[in-house]
């Protein structure tokens, strides 16, 4: 060993003790089950979907059940995406750079969608909204549909998403802590000011980051959405929700092209969170190295 | 002047505009929303058609119906629960009683209103089994040997399943001179060999065929056929048992939403048009026994086996008191079936 700094990402061969054939086992290992488990079932979707030739793939698509379907889902995330944008940037600049009591809860009652089943989530709102449910009467007594109809869908995708932005936001937020917004205010910046020119562009690339998870969640999303949907073809059907009708239609060829579109999704997905990562990473390790060293 | 004829030529466009709107406008537009169970995807999805082309030559007005499938419990629950429907169109009375007294949309005579107490089509459990019947199943005690798995659905969510159900019970009833402790122990037995439930017939369906799960499944007539056409007649068989029950799912007219969306007159018409000679011929052509046989495809009608029927009225005493006995919280079902694990 020697004296110089180690991180996780300098340590070399010399720092490995294991033998060479352990290593490339392990590593072995691992992309079998990488290729198993990832890749090939991918590949098969795409097979499946081009099985009957790129004409059917294609007619699947524009096929008008599924254009409503496709439109659907962009609603439900043109929708939610902003809205849990908005909400997380607030609930993560309120928890990391102020003080306040009930924070803890406040955490708790953020991360909730992550630790409900989105089935239940569904039944939550079918509870609370649903003609049997408390708000029920009321919302029929001045002919409002929520349940079974498009703004059900997308309340229940605001639920399930809510968590993305806030929990990508707050660690990095707290790494890089409040000096430099208690610069900015001595320096006589307004509150809008510190967080318009400090605090959001040092974490505009989380924000981002959260951004494409957050999509990502909501126009895969199928439990809570199935319980409220009503799976009314060409109208409350979101893509994973027609996916399903056209598997249990035996239309296999359409529902796999369909499920191409979600699994390209997917892939998008990935590309980006990749670059977005390294930003991040970067952003956090500047965040924490001292002033003056650079 | 060009600019001129420009404007001649847009108000002339504004005009044929209108009066392609104003013809338009003279037609109705009518959206109906069929709230219905699992297997009768394919049967609706040419029946609305049809129907919409009836109705346009009648009337002159168009008619767009559209679907909603799943487990007639689950679907029922749902228009309970506010789903608009404005007819249902479920795989037992019960569900549309369950659904009237919860919601008031209609009265409990409700299957008066028509004819075949308003079940335009009927249908029958049969045994689905994989080619060359490698388990030998040719009738109900077949199915409760060891080593055979069944695949039925969820009695607490699918009409389908508690037709199974009540076909086993019944079943063994006739063979034990109606002794209820023998029919409970058979249908015991049978659920031992259940290892998946699935909410609706049609999981259940793809569950057997597409999964490859199970020897024996308990299908609806019409979803037995379906399989066998949509995957291949070289996979699959039907095996008829010597008695089976007569399932009657029945249609109605949800009043009060329909009234509420000013589609009362079309939705009972859409229904009506069931019992017509083409909607018989439809049933028909999809694999339901349809209550006019006379209307439909002779070839068609061919198709069916011939089984000895019960009736839910000859055997449970009607829907109510079999729910009741049965599938309520508690009952029968609850007390025997203990998932495999």
């Amino acid at each position: 060993m020697t004296t110089q700094s180690i991180t996780p990402n300098t340590l070399g061969d010399a720092a490995l003790t294991e033998p060479k054939a352990v290593r490339w086992l392990l590593s072995g290992l691992a992309l079998t089950f990488l290729i198993l488990f990832l890749v090939v079932p991918l590949v098969a979707v795409f097979v499946q979907a081009l099985e009957k030739g790129v004409d059917t793939y294609w007619a699947a698509i524009i096929e008008p059940d599924a254009l409503a379907a496709i439109r659907l889902t962009l609603i439900a995330a043109g929708v939610s995406v902003p809205l849990n944008l908005v909400f997380g940037i607030a609930a993560a600049w309120a928890i990391t750079k102020f003080k306040f009591r009930g924070k803890a809860f406040l955490i708790t009652l953020i991360d909730l969608p992550f630790s409900v089943s989105p089935v239940i989530s569904g039944f939550i709102y079918v509870l609370l909204f649903g003609l049997q449910g408390w708000l029920g009467p009321w919302l029929k007594a001045h002919d409002i549909q929520l349940i079974f109809a498009v703004p059900g869908i997308v309340l229940a995708t605001i639920f399930v998403t809510f968590p993305f932005v806030a929990r990508e936001l707050i660690p990095l937020m707290q790494a890089q802590g409040t000096e430099e917004e208690e610069a900015a205010l001595v320096l006589g910046a307004s509150g809008w000011q510190i967080f318009f020119r400090v605090t959001l562009p040092n974490v505009i690339w989380g924000v981002l980051y959260g951004v494409i998870l957050c999509n990502a969640r909501a126009m895969g999303e199928f439990g809570a959405v199935s319980v409220v949907s009503g799976h009314i073809r060409g109208l409350t059907n979101t893509l994973p929700l027609h996916v399903e009708i056209l598997y249990n239609e035996y239309n296999f060829a359409a529902a796999f092209a369909v499920a191409t579109l979600l699994a390209l999704l997917a892939i998008l997905t990935l590309v980006a969170k990749a670059l977005l990562e390294k930003k991040v990473r970067h952003a956090v390790k500047s965040a924490t190295k001292p002033i003056g060293v650079e | 002047m060009r600019l001129n004829s420009l404007m001649t030529k847009t108000i002339l466009a504004l005009f044929a505009f209108n009066l392609v709107t104003g013809n338009l406008s003279l037609a109705k537009e009518y959206t109906l929303l069929n709230v219905s169970y699992d297997p009768t995807r394919e049967f609706y999805k040419t029946y609305n058609q049809a129907f919409a082309d009836y109705w346009k030559e009648k009337t002159g007005d168009m008619v767009k119906v559209n679907q909603s499938h799943g487990g007639a419990g689950k679907q029922a629950r749902a228009v309970i629960d506010g789903l608009e429907a404005d007819v249902v169109t479920l795989a037992l009375a019960y569900d549309i009683d369950a659904i009237g007294e919860k919601t008031g949309y209609f009265g409990p005579d409700w299957q008066k209103h028509l004819p075949h107490n308003s079940a335009p089509y009927t249908s029958t459990i049969v045994f689905l089994v994989r080619k060359g019947n490698p388990k030998g199943i040719k009738d109900w005690d077949d199915i409760i040997k060891t080593g055979v798995a069944v695949i039925t659905p969820n009695p607490k969510t699918s009409g389908g399943a508690r037709w199974n159900f009540l076909a086993a019970w019944g079943y063994a009833l006739k063979k034990n001179g109606g002794d209820e402790k023998a029919a409970r122990n058979f249908v015991t037995a049978l659920y031992k060999n259940v290892p998946i439930l699935d909410s609706g017939a049609r999981g259940s369906t793809t569950t057997f065929v597409k999964r490859g799960i199970g020897d024996v499944f308990l299908s609806w007539e019409n979803e037995a056929f379906l399989a066998i056409n949509e995957l291949g007649p070289d996979q699959f068989e039907i095996v008829v048992p010597s008695v089976s029950i007569l399932a009657e799912p029945p249609v109605t007219v949800v009043d009060q939403v329909a009234k509420k969306h000013g589609t009362f007159e079309v939705a009972k018409a859409y229904l009506d048009y069931l019992f017509s000679p083409v909607g018989q011929k439809l049933a028909a052509k999809h694999y339901y026994r349809p209550v006019a046989p006379e209307h439909a495809d002779p070839a068609d009608i061919a198709r069916f086996p011939k089984v000895n029927l019960f009736t839910v009225g000859d055997v449970f005493g009607g829907w109510q008191k079999a729910q009741k006995t049965h599938f309520a919280d508690g009952g029968t079902f609850d007390q025997i079936y203990v998932p495999s694990r």
